[in-house]
């Protein structure tokens, strides 16, 4: 396979950094410099540790360098009829494994396909120690020691640099087809849970405020046969590909400009989404609402928890709001604890997740 | 009893006299959920992993989340050890008591709180049953995925701690893919809740971290589930073939087509025979492999993919294949292989059951050491296979009235867990490391790897009260068992003390 292995260089600038206590922050392709609270410290860049090391289609792993384009690896899974389940999103194009994991960030597919953590099998990292760890492995199963792989799917970097990455891939399906159908809003929820139950294949549920977009996968036979039961209208395959790629990527025109913050919501099923603001884009049959405007920042947090659900500051800096929304006292407890556990120096992306888990 | 020592001294350096505990604890407890005496301690003296026996100091049987808080606020104060159980059904000594500890028994948080089928959402206490759910769930069509062969005794909470699998994890995932949150009482006594029911959380992932912990991060007094529907319809066929090898290439076969079949089960010919004589499932006893497959979906759906996958079959060479001509007949073909291992038992005295993943195409390669591994203590195995995920279940036959003969069982059951390790798997893949497979852990990770998993467990439990001895080994037993994987010939953190 193509690449080369630069971890040992990572490895020893990390423990350099370590012994100087100098800061640093982890960056790929930069695609999602604007996810999380901003980071002070020098740059450490993982694109030259790229590489596809191992792909075996049979045994639905793949396992690649951190620095590796997403886009890479999509192609070399399209290229065996397979793919990724959780569709990553690809901002400006860009994005590394390294990223996509350490941000955990799904597609629209997320809710009926799994999750970014959900794929992830094992990883090798360097923890704030210098020391270079492998975690998990390249198999479905594997309960051997505590779940580091996952923990550090989603953690933006804090708890160690990631360097590799073994997924678990999934065949890609002979059919899809988009379909637009007239609803409201509030029926995500009970529209999603009966095409589900009647065993649609369901893969991606979107509300634009205006119509809804269903999007089904699977055999020719049941994408066949969801097109003769729903009443809706299929687009164009190209278009309908476009708009799905155009919400994954955030192109799509209700993303566009900066002068308003994004907020992510994440609801929990049957949540009505149309009550925490005027422009609005229901993803993820309800369960994940994309906001724009200038919702004052704790009541939406106070909202959004009451229902069992999170408000994050996806784009856009407001003075004095976290990106994420604050934890409980024993989480936040653990959080620390962890962090020190991992990066006892505090020199990993500090501050990125929670400014105060670098507290000591 | 096992041939080493169950535990080391580090393990044991709680020697606190627990009478001042008993007092206090009889002040928050009711009568029965103390127990002190050795007839009732008896009872919980080893888990699904019988031969592995000890007593703890005492058992407490909660009835309130306030009772657990309790409880391990003082166990806090007073430095004494806490083992938490559910329905006791650990494969790797997971709930086995520790001598100086108290064995937190679960069994009384035994209610399902809710079941959202609106929202497809269970959310039950710890001691529940798995099977037990998906019963609760059944009259709305739904239920919950993760299957576990134990699955009508195992309880949920104990399904978290090890991250429990079953006949369905390729397609439907582990314990840590349908849980949504759990409630979790730190070591101190406090109460959080890890997770939601929305599909993701701010934060590090703990909720993942707490799959397959072992009860050694917190104890868990909630857990809410996610349910799924029934599927519409399923199919299950059973396929036979002339030698494994050809068998695991049809697997690869039917993955490289793109089906995902929602169970596919693998059992060798001794498995087979002993499945057959137990049950008279209509296995074909001339084959030296069969494959179970399960398709689930749409009748549109499953009818593609039966054709889709007959064909499949029978290009890798199937000598013959035999489709459940109605839900009596599934139900047939899948009781020979859920009645593996009981079928296992009637055949020898003792059997001794391990758990290895490995990369699927190792798997002929894999068989055939085991049966060398095997024969050279003198010992047959038998085996069964997770074929879609690569878990493999060998069954060492063994007589433990025979002098030697569980000795020899283990030595086995060692040699292929780094057999697992050697081809790119792992040492368990479903039933956790527990005290069971904690020397063989030190195959798998080099040092460093352990000393952070020290490190996670501080952060949890500070003062490692929680399952003392169990899942992650110390680097002194490390160095004991001879296997640890130094670096640059070094331990890593010369200047810390070895416990």
């Amino acid at each position: 396979m193509t690449g080369t292995d630069q971890s040992e260089a990572l490895r020893e600038r990390v423990a350099d950094a370590a012994e100087q206590g100098e800061a640093l922050s982890i960056t790929g392709s930069g695609s999602k410099h604007f996810y999380g609270n901003p980071v002070q410290g020098s740059a450490l860049d993982i694109r030259a540790h790229r590489g596809i090391i191992s792909y075996e289609p049979t045994e639905l792993v793949l396992t690649a360098r951190a620095g590796t384009p997403i886009v890479e690896i999509e192609e070399a899974l399209t290229a065996e009829g397979q793919r990724l389940a959780f569709e990553p999103p690809q901002f400006n194009g860009g994005g590394t494994l390294g990223g996509v994991v350490a941000a955990g960030l799904a597609g629209p597919r997320r809710p009926y396909g799994g999750a970014v953590r959900d794929m992830v099998l094992g990883l090798r990292l360097i923890n704030g120690r210098g020391e270079l760890m492998r975690f998990g492995g390249e198999v479905m199963k594997n309960v051997a020691g505590y779940d580091v792989a996952r923990l550090n799917t989603g953690a933006l970097g804090t708890l160690g640099v990631i360097t590799e990455v073994s997924l678990k891939v999934l065949p890609a399906p002979a059919a899809r087809v988009t379909l637009e159908v007239e609803a409201d809003p509030t029926q995500c929820h009970d529209l999603s849970e009966q095409w589900l139950r009647n065993g649609r294949p369901l893969s991606g549920m979107i509300h634009d405020g205006e119509r809804l977009y269903a999007r089904f996968e699977g055999t020719t036979s049941a994408v066949d046969d969801a097109v003769a039961a729903i009443d809706g209208k299929a687009l164009e395959p190209a278009a309908a590909d476009a708009f799905w790629q155009s919400i994954r990527d955030q192109r799509h025109a209700f993303f566009a400009g900066d002068e308003e913050p994004l907020w992510r919501i994440s609801l929990p099923p049957a949540s009505d989404p149309t009550v925490y603001g005027e422009r609005f884009l229901i993803d993820w049959s309800g369960q994940q609402l994309w906001l724009r405007g200038h919702p004052e920042p704790h009541n939406l947090r106070a909202r959004a928890a009451a229902e069992g659900g999170s408000a994050t500051l996806f784009r856009g800096r407001i003075d004095g709001v976290d990106a994420f929304p604050p934890l409980d006292a024993v989480q936040a407890r653990l959080h620390r604890n962890i962090k020190k556990a991992f990066d006892p120096h505090g020199i990993l992306n500090p501050g990125r997740l929670y400014p105060d888990a670098e507290v000591s | 009893m096992p041939a080493h020592a169950l535990f080391r001294d580090e393990d044991l350096r709680f020697d606190v006299d627990v009478d001042p505990l008993i007092d206090a604890l009889r002040q928050v407890l009711p009568e029965e959920g103390l127990i002190v005496h050795e007839a009732g301690l008896r009872a919980y003296e080893c888990d699904g992993l019988a031969p592995y026996k000890q007593l703890p100091r005492l058992v407490v049987v909660p009835e309130t989340i306030e009772q657990v808080q309790t409880v391990l606020r003082l166990c806090h104060e007073a430095g004494v050890p806490v083992v938490t159980r559910g329905s006791g059904t650990s494969l790797s000594g997971g709930s086995l008591p520790h001598p100086q500890g108290v064995l937190l028994a679960m069994g009384k948080f035994n209610r399902i709180r809710e079941i959202d089928h609106h929202r497809r959402i269970a959310r039950v206490e710890p001691g529940v049953r798995n099977l037990a759910i998906t019963e609760a769930a059944a009259p709305y069509g739904l239920y919950y995925a993760p299957d576990p062969s134990s699955q009508i005794a195992c309880s949920i909470g104990g399904n978290v701690g090890e991250n429990a699998g079953g006949v369905h994890c390729l397609k439907y995932g582990l314990t840590v893919h349908n849980v949504l949150a759990v409630k979790v009482i730190t070591m101190e006594g406090e109460l959080t809740t890890i997770g939601s029911e929305s599909l993701d959380s701010p934060g590090l992932d703990l909720l993942a971290l707490m799959h397959g912990s072992e009860g050694m991060l917190g104890v868990i007094v909630e857990v809410t589930v996610k349910l799924l529907p029934n599927p519409l319809t399923k199919q299950v066929l059973m396929a036979s073939f002339a030698d494994v090898e050809s068998g695991g290439h049809a697997v690869a076969g039917l993955i490289a087509r793109g089906i995902i079949p929602g169970g596919l089960e693998m059992m060798d010919g001794a498995a087979i025979q002993a499945a057959e004589d137990f049950v008279q499932a209509g296995y074909d006893t001339d084959a030296a492999a069969i494959l179970i497959c399960e398709l689930d979906g749409s009748e549109a759906e499953v009818a593609d993919q039966l054709k889709a996958v007959d064909e499949c079959l029978r290009d890798h060479g199937a000598t013959r294949i035999q489709v459940a001509a109605d839900d009596e007949e599934k139900a047939r073909f899948w009781a020979g292989r859920k009645a593996a291992f009981p079928a296992v038992g009637r055949i020898s005295p003792d059997y001794y059951c391990m758990d290895g993943t490995i990369p699927r195409k190792q798997l002929a390669y894999v068989l055939r050491r085991i049966s060398e591994i095997s024969a050279a203590e003198a010992l047959e195995t038998v085996n069964v296979f997770h074929a879609g995920d690569g878990n493999l279940h060998p069954l060492i036959l063994f007589d433990g009235n025979q002098p030697g003969q569980l000795e020899a069982a283990e030595r086995v059951g060692s040699a292929i867990l780094q057999l697992c390790v050697e081809v790119g798997g792992t040492v368990t893949g479903e039933h956790g490391v527990g005290v069971e497979k904690i020397n063989e852990m030190c195959v798998q990770f080099a040092g460093a790897e352990i000393e952070q998993f020290h490190g996670i467990k501080a952060a949890f439990d500070e003062k490692g009260l929680l399952n003392p001895g169990k899942a992650i080994p110390t680097l002194n037993r490390c160095a004991e068992f001879g296997r640890l994987h130094v670096h640059n010939g070094e331990l890593p953190h010369p200047e810390l003390e070895r416990l």
